[in-house]
């Protein structure tokens, strides 16, 4: 155990010595998620923006709605409102029929204006009671602002592209550098010069899942609906897994460039299939299995479930058994393919 | 136990290929334990891949290797803990301070000597504190061996130890590796020094593209030359070689870079009459000196290639 206390220690050391990899692990996810929320952030300004979804009389009520200066009124598909509204875009969407109804996000402030400003408006034309012209429905689950969604992803994706740069560009490094041929021939055991890797990546993953907690809490007010725990836990999981992938991206490669070509060609692909800007329910049914069995989804996914959802770890027992597999699998390759020379 | 006069390693028919090229081609080798042994030859001649194979880091095409009686196919585990190693190049963390890196390798070994006597021992107790990355060339190559004496080994590999080295350091070393001895530990080192070579080495295994073209102490290969005294001249013109050679008292003659280096028998009577010849030839002698064999007139007549420059002309 001294000699996994000592390789630990080196890469604590290692990346604690190095600026530009605290640059890379804190200030710049950081920066992306405050550059990334400010612009997603609800605009209080200008006229409160509603739409009705398409169905019969949708063309009066979007009428009606117009009259009022401080509305700005759009006719568009029930999906698509839905979805805009979710993502902060939209205010209200008020379904046509025998008695509109409205949807609002509870969490919008405007969504309260938006209410009186559309009640006000389907009153003045004199048909019903006020009371009676529509029904309002809060859209109640929480956090359902386009932040909310962000936020969650960022952290996955930060601790991927971070675990993934840190550990494959290291052990590139000491490939070149003959390291990896010199620790070779000492009786240091394998397992424990990989599991330093990961270990010592999940002590900063700690630090990041804090970083993103403090700010996803005071900047965006991001709700939190299940427990700090649980998410730690999951972040670790996953620093511990992208490690692991790191491992095996950098299992071959020679050359830095070479490594480089490698990592994007595991991250790209995840960052836009996995749901770290949209949800990946976007993609077709047939790739959906696929997308299912990628850990970054697994990460996002349970990230999401707890912090939006309140999911516990019971329930994230699938999302957790890819996580464990993509740690393993590397491992067990790595062992035998790892290429120290 | 094993007994002191057993084989620290025993070698034969070792044969490398990279593809179509043959690294080394069969080489035979007796290391009785508490021995110091050289591989000396130009670079390329293969001295590297053979320890390489010895250290376990690259498999043999062909041949037989033993190590303190172990094969590297059955007993590689065990062998790890009781061999110690410097590589060519070797960039350590530059991140961690000198006594984190020793710390850091005296955890692999079952045995470690203590991380003090191990810093002491490569006189880098002042730098104890200093990061890798501030460390002089010399310095890191003193921090390398006490990585590599770090699991108190019974078998040390030193690949070059002192190739671009400062004269102080080149001392440092040789310094340490005399202790080792001292202590019965068997030494392989690889040279192009000879100065070095003739320093440390019990005896000396020279390889020449993958061969080895000869072997024994230092003063049994040089004296194999048959020659007492090297006179090297400098003259305009120089005189004629084949004339040289024919004289009685010269065993061999070369020519480059300008400068005749002629082998001689008995230098009393061999330089009147190299004198004569430089006169003969009409040429005005710019340069005249004399000294004793070294190992590099050996190579240089063995091969018609100056050892060190050949392995200068390699790193040019």
């Amino acid at each position: 155990m001294n000699a996994l206390t000592q390789l630990v220690l080196m890469r604590l050391r290692m990346l604690m010595r190095q600026p530009e990899v605290l640059f890379w692990t804190f200030i710049f996810p950081l920066v992306t998620s405050l550059v990334l929320g400010l612009a997603f952030r609800n605009d209080t300004l200008g006229p409160v923006r509603v739409a009705v979804a398409e169905g019969p009389g949708a063309q009066a009520l979007v009428e009606r709605l117009r009259d009022v200066p401080e509305l700005s009124a759009e006719l568009t598909s029930e999906a698509s409102a839905r979805r805009r509204l979710a993502r902060g875009q939209l205010a209200l969407v008020l379904l046509p029929g025998d008695v509109p109804e409205a949807l609002v996000d509870p969490s919008q402030p405007e969504g309260r204006s938006a209410r009186l400003l559309v009640s006000q408006a389907l009153a003045a034309s004199g048909e019903a009671p006020p009371s009676t012209t529509f029904k309002a429905t809060p859209v109640s689950e929480p956090g359902n602002r386009y932040v909310d969604f962000l936020i969650p992803g960022l952290l996955g994706m930060s601790l991927m592209s971070n675990s993934l740069w840190v550990v494959a560009g290291s052990l590139v490094s000491m490939r070149g550098g003959r390291l990896l041929k010199r620790l070779a021939a000492t009786p240091m055991r394998r397992t424990h010069f990989f599991l330093s890797f990961m270990l010592a990546r999940s002590v900063f993953a700690l630090v990041e899942v804090a970083f993103f907690c403090a700010f996803a809490r005071w900047l965006f007010s991001v709700p939190m609906f299940g427990s700090y725990v649980t998410l730690t836990l999951v972040g670790l999981a996953g620093a511990l897994c992208f490690s692991s992938v790191g491992v095996l991206v950098a299992m071959r490669a020679r050359s830095e460039e070479a490594m480089g070509g490698l990592v994007n060609l595991v991250s790209l692909p995840m960052m836009f299939l996995s749901g770290v800007f949209f949800a990946s329910d976007n993609f077709p049914a047939w790739l959906q299995p696929v997308i299912g069995f990628l850990p970054l989804t697994a990460i996002n996914d349970s990230l999401r479930n707890i912090m939006l959802e309140g999911a516990g770890l019971a329930s994230l027992g699938m999302p957790m058994l890819v996580l464990a597999a993509w740690t393993v699998l590397p491992l067990v390759l790595a062992l035998r393919l790892f290429r120290w020379t | 136990m094993t007994h002191q006069d057993e084989l620290a390693i025993e070698v034969r028919g070792l044969v490398k290929r990279f593809g179509d090229f043959t690294a080394v081609d069969g080489i035979d080798l007796d290391i009785r334990r508490g021995e110091c042994v050289g591989l000396l030859g130009p670079n390329g001649a293969g001295k590297t891949t053979t320890v390489e194979i010895l250290e376990g880091l690259q498999p043999a095409t062909a041949g037989e290797v033993r190590l303190l009686g172990m094969r590297w196919a059955t007993d590689a585990a065990a062998l790890r803990e009781r061999i110690g190693m410097t590589l060519q190049e070797t960039r350590l963390v530059d991140q961690l301070t000198v006594e984190e890196m020793v710390r850091l390798f005296a955890s692999f070994y079952p045995r470690p000597l203590e991380v003090e006597a191990l810093i002491g021992l490569v006189q880098l107790g002042e730098k104890r504190h200093a990061r890798v990355g501030k460390l002089s060339g010399g310095q890191k190559q003193r921090l390398a061996l006490a990585l590599a004496l770090a699991g108190d080994p019974d078998l040390l590999f030193l690949d070059e130890p002192t190739t671009g080295l400062d004269p102080q350091s080149r001392r440092a070393l040789w310094d340490v590796v005399a202790q080792l001895k001292a202590r019965g530990r068997t030494v392989v080192l690889t040279t192009h020094y000879m100065d070095e070579a003739e320093v440390l080495c019990d005896r000396l295994v020279i390889i020449d593209r993958g061969r080895v073209i000869a072997r024994g102490t230092p003063r049994d290969i040089i004296t194999s030359l048959g020659a007492e005294q090297v006179i090297e001249l400098e003259a305009e013109p120089a005189p004629d070689l084949e004339r040289l050679r024919a004289l009685d008292a010269v065993v061999g003659v070369q020519h480059h870079g300008g400068r005749v280096t002629v082998r001689v028998k008995e230098l009393h009577v061999a330089l009147p009459e190299v004198l004569r010849e430089v006169a003969v030839g009409g040429g005005q002698l710019l340069h005249l000196s004399t000294r004793r064999p070294t190992l590099d007139d050996v190579f240089i007549d063995m091969t018609g290639r100056s050892l060190r420059e050949s392995s200068e002309a390699k790193a040019a």
